[in-house]
């Protein structure tokens, strides 16, 4: 079987878009964490999220972040409209580099917590929170 | 301007020098997410507190940057050690502006 150039055009073009979509998808998540880290590298352990496993109401969903020692912790909301949810910069006189509030979650979806430790590095955790009423209006 | 914007906090009247104490706070304000849309189908213009900042006598405790997806009334509790007696100082800014500010002191005996 060979192809004409018209052929391998709409091929190659197909094989792009396919490429591309899955990409799309996470691309404003990937845009948040890229801002916050400046590309660094993404560890794991030193970070502890605490959501509920199922929340009822979206529009109101309490969420803790503790990472000891940390400079910085971002909050994201991996299904929501806008991803970003909050920054916490702690200062020389935090008592721990811990937080809590009280976020909006559209549905069922990912929380997903990074930190910023003192040497540069970056470590993060992530926890599904399945939502039965979503909170974004609408 | 958000209407009826209340700040709430609790913070310990006394510690010990040094101790580490829990801050609770919360301010009443609709922090409309820019999201939704009103009966005609228009949406309704995004309007939060877009920062949140705690200092102890002039030395940061912790500064929060908010997005539309904090719920509203936001509120938030955090741990800040306490040197020696003070003043905590807490500021909200508006996306309107308007800046938002209360003061908490404490003894330390």
């Amino acid at each position: 079987m060979t192809f004409n150039r018209r052929q391998a055009l709409v091929m190659s073009m197909g094989a792009a878009a396919a490429a591309v979509l899955p990409l799309r998808l996470s691309a404003a998540i990937e845009d948040n964490i890229a801002a916050f880290t400046g590309g660094a590298e993404i560890g794991e352990g030193g970070i502890t999220l605490t959501a509920p496993e199922i929340a009822e109401n979206g529009n109101t969903v309490p969420v803790s972040v503790s990472a000891p020692g940390a400079t910085a912790i971002m909050i994201l909301a991996a299904g929501n409209p806008t991803p970003a949810v909050g920054i916490f910069h702690f200062g020389p006189l935090a008592g721990a580099q811990s937080a809590s509030t009280r976020i909006r979650l559209a549905g069922t979806q990912d929380v997903i917590a990074i930190a910023q430790m003192p040497d540069g590095s970056f470590v993060q955790a992530s926890q599904e929170v399945k939502v039965t009423i979503g909170g974004c209006g609408g | 301007m958000a209407d009826n914007v209340t700040p709430r906090i609790r913070v310990p009247r006394e510690a010990a020098a040094g101790e580490v104490i829990e801050i609770k706070t919360l301010i009443s304000h609709q922090m409309e997410s820019g999201q939704r849309r009103d009966g005609d189908g228009n949406i309704i213009p995004r309007s939060i507190i877009n920062r949140f900042v705690c200092d102890f006598n002039g030395e940061t405790v912790i500064d929060v940057t908010l997005e539309p997806a904090i719920s509203t009334n936001p509120y938030f509790e955090f741990t800040a050690t306490v040197p020696e007696s003070g003043t905590f100082t807490f500021t909200w800014y508006d996306d309107d502006g308007s800046v938002y500010t209360d003061t908490k002191e404490i003894t330390v005996s």
